[in-house]
């Protein structure tokens, strides 16, 4: 079947299996990697993207479902060279260690302060719980994504 | 040295370390740009997929794959009766008709989709003839007992010869009669799993330019992955070329199903002649990786009434599953076993025995968080034999500079864990907390616990702790690095391109870090044992020094002055004592590249070598040790089990801080892991078969688990490592389930001897207490509980504190062997 998706803001159109997850179908199909498979069963974020307005773990969403709608992926998050602040406060903080996981946060966190510009520290932990990461303790993340809402553009340098 | 940070943070006067830089990979794994091995697609590139074992034993009878191959879109069906040969390194095996765990593996498939990869599968008629198998030491110990190995001598009685380590000092046996008290006790801990968010996977590709095949992986040796591919090959290792991809994780686990997940992919590739790439599903990952080596702890102590320390003894059993390569672990647990004390009388003796379960491997620590958990919580029971304070104990019988630790090696350089001590203990206010904390009655009751702990930096006597390093200049001034240690995620890129920013004195933004690329440098060993900042750096510090002469010589002959003349900082060329006399690096680069100069080297380091005797137990184990102490702060739910770790604070010897924020990083990651060791993550195996399959049902800490974390960098004076550094990977998780055990005891006055301790296991324990109480039981020390061999289940065993005087008997019940 025909699938189409606003991807990243661009119309894109691929032929899926009925039974591809939108996982498979960013990755397989389209070649946009960004998105990662950690666990395939909804439990690590790996592979969280934005659909519609919604960060969603793209493994347990049924592609055929996402008929016409809009996904952004870690890959739109920059606008030609200029990072996302979110992905500049990451590095800012050292928020990224091995990254297989960062691309999910990443979005996590855009979703959230699309909704709620302003969340505190407990919202934020409250927000990423979904995600799992290995390498940081999150505390980097959420100070990275603290600074963000707290407006720090580039975060603290030094 | 000071604490680093809060206005001392240029105090060792460097430009480029000892200073935030951010992450030199960062801007790619934020863009999403960075491929991990499973992200790469080549030309008519196929899937691969491999048949695991039903059972945790058994003997394939029979196996048929025409109907397999028959399927459309599948290319190849390999089984064990193709393989040149079956096993490779560690006894493991690229496939077998004998399987001897759920890893193991009989057949591989390449096929052209997903679906026809499973259909292949599915398609292939094997059966199989269950074994009797043995899936704890005491099973596999038993007189009698089924052979994971048959007829190999090295595995002779389910023990690995070559695991065989040992620690001596002094006379523990002769010490034992002289002492007032003896105190035996066992601990043990549960397999856990590494969790690197990647599983494994490759893409192996037919590669005549390279050789034979050019495997795509991200490993945590990739000299390893090409012996593993090499062997499954059997082709020189000249032939096989592995180029890194980036890495989603390891913590020391990206080792063996990784190696066989390569070569099961590179023998696809070989049979169809195209690309094959195999990725491990959660699933698989779970079931045939290595896992953290559960532990038996058995100890016997030798003490005298004012607290001294007389004599240790100690044996180490580790269950290592049904293959095992990692006989080097046991060295560093022999040396370490005792802890950061000195003890005149020291008998170590560690082994591993095999079993039919799923494999042990290194894991960050490497043997120290399960061993720091033994002894510090063994030193908190004899303390409170005594009737003494357990922090005064552990204070008195410190090691301290010019004492000998348990392997009779010298401490020669300083230890700066008294002061660790008090600044922890006063940024915590530890004792007043501890004070306040013994008497409670509430349902939920506060806690605070340490461990100390020490750890020997880079891999010491174990094996040559050497490496290759290769820096080169290019026209422009860009300067590249090439190393043979791999980027996991902990930062080692960055932290290497901060070492030759500082040795050349050129921003760090003009310097690039190749990945590995085993063609390109010679095998530099394994990136583990926190050795590559310490030690796997010199070698490209030492490139970038001779490099740097070189230049200096090309800026002299255009200054026309002698290069003794000329210094370079900060990214230019100055003639000494002449201010306008300045030529930028890139210039001097420029000319020194079309007047042909020498313009790339590659040094070899290895560090001096170290003295020890293997057989005896004895010698100069290691080049230097860190310290470190560890504080958790908990909170206990009495009513439900559930132990809310609220506050851990770690102080640790970084020796020199190169990047603190990447230290941080380190170290926060570092104690959710040790979080997870004490209270989460016992990875639950029935008859030898994994239940917790994948992060469903094996939890891991999320950010709602985090407690907050105070990290206390110490530097101190000490040049055995690169620019002073020490080791931080490891020791940022090693004593952290240890402090949080303490912290437990403290609110509660359990004390535990097996961990990881989950809700349900703590609430039993609390409830057998209170029920006990209700009885007035007067054997209330006494336990059922003592551990017996490696538990095939998640539930921690826990005793109350024995009552004082109870257990002054060497024979103790509680403590006894199972
Ligand atoms: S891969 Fe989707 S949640 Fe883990
Ligand atoms: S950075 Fe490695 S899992 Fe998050």
């Amino acid at each position: 079947m025909i699938l189409r998706l606003l991807l990243n803001g661009k119309p894109v159109t691929t032929t899926i299996r009925p039974e591809q997850t939108l996982l498979s179908v960013l990755r397989e199909n389209l070649g946009y990697t960004g998105a990662k498979e950690g666990c395939g069963v909804g439990e690590c974020g790996a592979c969280t993207v934005i659909l519609g307005q919604r960060a969603v773990k793209s493994c347990t969403v049924l592609a055929a479902q996402c008929e016409g709608a809009s996904v952004r992926t870690v890959e739109g998050l920059a606008q030609d060279d200029r990072l996302h602040p979110l992905q500049q406060a990451f590095i800012d903080h050292n928020a990224v260690q091995c990254g297989f996981c960062t691309g999910g946060f990443l979005l996590t966190a855009v979703a959230l302060l699309e909704r709620d510009p302003h969340p505190s520290r407990r919202e934020i932990q409250e927000a990423i719980s979904g995600n799992l990461c290995r390498c940081t303790g999150y505390v980097q993340i959420i100070d990275a994504i603290a600074a963000c809402a707290a407006g720090e553009g580039s975060g603290e340098g030094q | 040295m000071p604490l680093y940070g809060d206005g001392n943070k240029d105090s060792k006067g460097y430009t480029y370390i000892n200073k935030f830089f951010p992450r030199v990979d960062a801007k790619d794994k934020v863009t999403g740009r960075a491929k991990y091995a499973a992200d790469l697609t080549l030309p008519n590139m196929l899937l691969g997929g491999a048949l695991f074992s039903p059972y945790p034993h058994a003997q394939v009878t029979s196996v048929n794959t025409e109907k397999a191959r028959s399927i459309p879109g599948v290319r190849a069906v390999l089984t064990f009766q193709d393989l040149r040969e079956e096993v490779s390194w560690g006894y493991y095996t690229f496939m077998s008709s004998r399987l001897r765990y759920q890893g193991d593996v009989s057949a591989i498939v390449a096929a052209e989709d997903g679906e026809s990869l499973a259909k292949g599968l599915a398609a292939i008629e094997i059966e199989y003839q269950e074994l009797p198998a043995v899936f704890t030491v005491a099973e596999a110990l038993a007189a009698g007992a089924p052979l994971v190995h048959e007829g190999n001598e090295e595995c002779a009685g389910n023990i690995w010869a070559h695991s065989r380590y040992r620690a001596r000092k002094g006379d523990a046996e002769a010490a034992f009669a002289q002492c007032d008290r003896l105190i035996e006790r066992v601990y043990e801990t549960l397999p856990v799993e590494h969790a690197y968010m990647e599983t494994e996977a490759a893409v192996a590709a037919p590669d005549p330019t390279a050789g034979l095949m050019t495997v795509y992986t991200g490993a945590v040796n990739p000299y390893f992955t090409r012996r593993w591919v090499a062997d499954a090959l059997g082709v020189p290792r000249a032939k096989i070329r592995i180029v890194q991809q980036t890495v989603g994780g390891s913590f020391g686990g990206k080792e063996e199903l990784l190696g066989l997940t390569a070569s099961r992919a590179a023998l696809l590739a070989q049979a169809t002649d195209c690309p094959v790439k195999m990725v491990m599903s959660r699933e698989q990952s779970i079931i045939a990786s290595t896992k953290r080596h559960p532990f038996l702890l058995k100890y016997k102590v030798g003490v005298n009434n004012d607290g001294r320390l007389q004599a240790f003894q100690a044996e180490l059993i580790e269950n290592v599953g049904a293959f095992h390569m990692h006989e080097f672990m046991n060295f560093r647990a022999s040396v370490h076993a005792a802890g950061v004390y000195n003890i005149p009388n020291v008998k170590v003796d560690v082994f591993g025995v095999f079993t039919n379960t799923v494999t042990a491997g290194a894991m960050r620590g490497y043997s120290s968080p399960q061993l720091i958990f033994g002894s510090e919580q063994l030193y908190e029971e004899v303390a409170g034999e005594l009737g003494m304070d357990y922090v005064a104990f552990k204070r008195l019988n410190m090691l301290r500079p010019g004492d000998e630790n348990a392997c009779g090696q010298k401490m020669e350089s300083d230890i700066i864990l008294p002061e660790i001590l008090d600044q922890v203990f006063a940024a915590t206010d530890f004792e007043r907390k501890r004070a306040a904390y013994r008497e409670q009655q509430d349902v939920r009751r506060k806690g605070v616990g340490m461990a100390m702990f020490y750890r020997g930096c880079g891999l010491g006597a174990e094996s040559p702790d050497a490496s290759a390093g290769f820096v080169c200049v290019h026209d422009d001034g860009s300067v590249m690095i090439n190393s043979g240690l791999v980027e996991n995620g902990q930062g080692l890129k960055t932290s290497f391109t901060q070492i030759v920013a500082e040795t050349l004195s050129i921003p760090p933004e003009t310097i690039h870090f190749i990945g590995v690329d085993t063609h390109t440098i010679p095998d530099s060993g394994i990136t583990a044992a926190s050795r590559s900042t310490v030690m796997g750096a010199q070698s490209v510090k030492l490139a970038a020094e001779e490099l740097r002469d070189y230049l200096l010589a090309t800026a002299a002959m255009m200054f026309h002055a002698e290069p003794s003349q000329v210094e370079l900082r900060e990214g230019m060329f100055r003639l000494t004592g002449v201010p306008d006399a300045v030529i930028p690096f890139q210039t001097v680069c420029n000319v020194h590249h079309w007047t042909g100069q020498q313009a790339g080297v590659m040094r070899w380091f290895k560090p001096a070598p170290l003295s020890y005797d293997m057989a005896a137990g004895q010698g100069k184990a290691f080049p230097t040790y860190s310290y470190g102490c560890v504080v958790a702060e908990v909170e206990v739910d009495t009513l439900t089990g559930e132990v809310t770790v609220e506050r851990v604070t770690c102080g640790h010897d970084l020796g020199t801080v190169i990047n603190h924020k990447i230290v941080e990083g380190q170290i926060y990651g570092g104690v959710l892991m040790g979080q997870g060791f004490a209270l989460m993550e016992g990875l639950a195996v029935k008859d030898g078969l994994i239940r917790h399959k994948n992060f469903d049902t094996y939890m891991i800490a999320t950010a709602l688990d985090l407690p907050e974390i105070r990290v206390m960098l110490f530097e101190s004076d000490d040049d055995a490592g690169t620019y002073g550094a020490k080791s931080i990977g490891e020791p940022a998780t090693e004593g952290v389930a240890a402090a949080i055990i303490s912290a437990v005891k403290n609110a509660t006055g359990l004390t535990i001897r097996q961990i990881p301790i989950n809700k349900v296991s703590l609430l039993t324990l609390l409830n057998r207490r209170s029920q006990a109480a209700a009885t007035e039981d007067s054997l209330a020390g006494a336990t059922e509980d003592s551990p017996a061999g490696a538990k095939e289940n998640p539930q921690g065993a826990a005793t109350e504190n024995p009552k004082a005087g109870a257990t002054e008997n060497p024979k103790d019940k509680e403590g006894g062997e199972a």
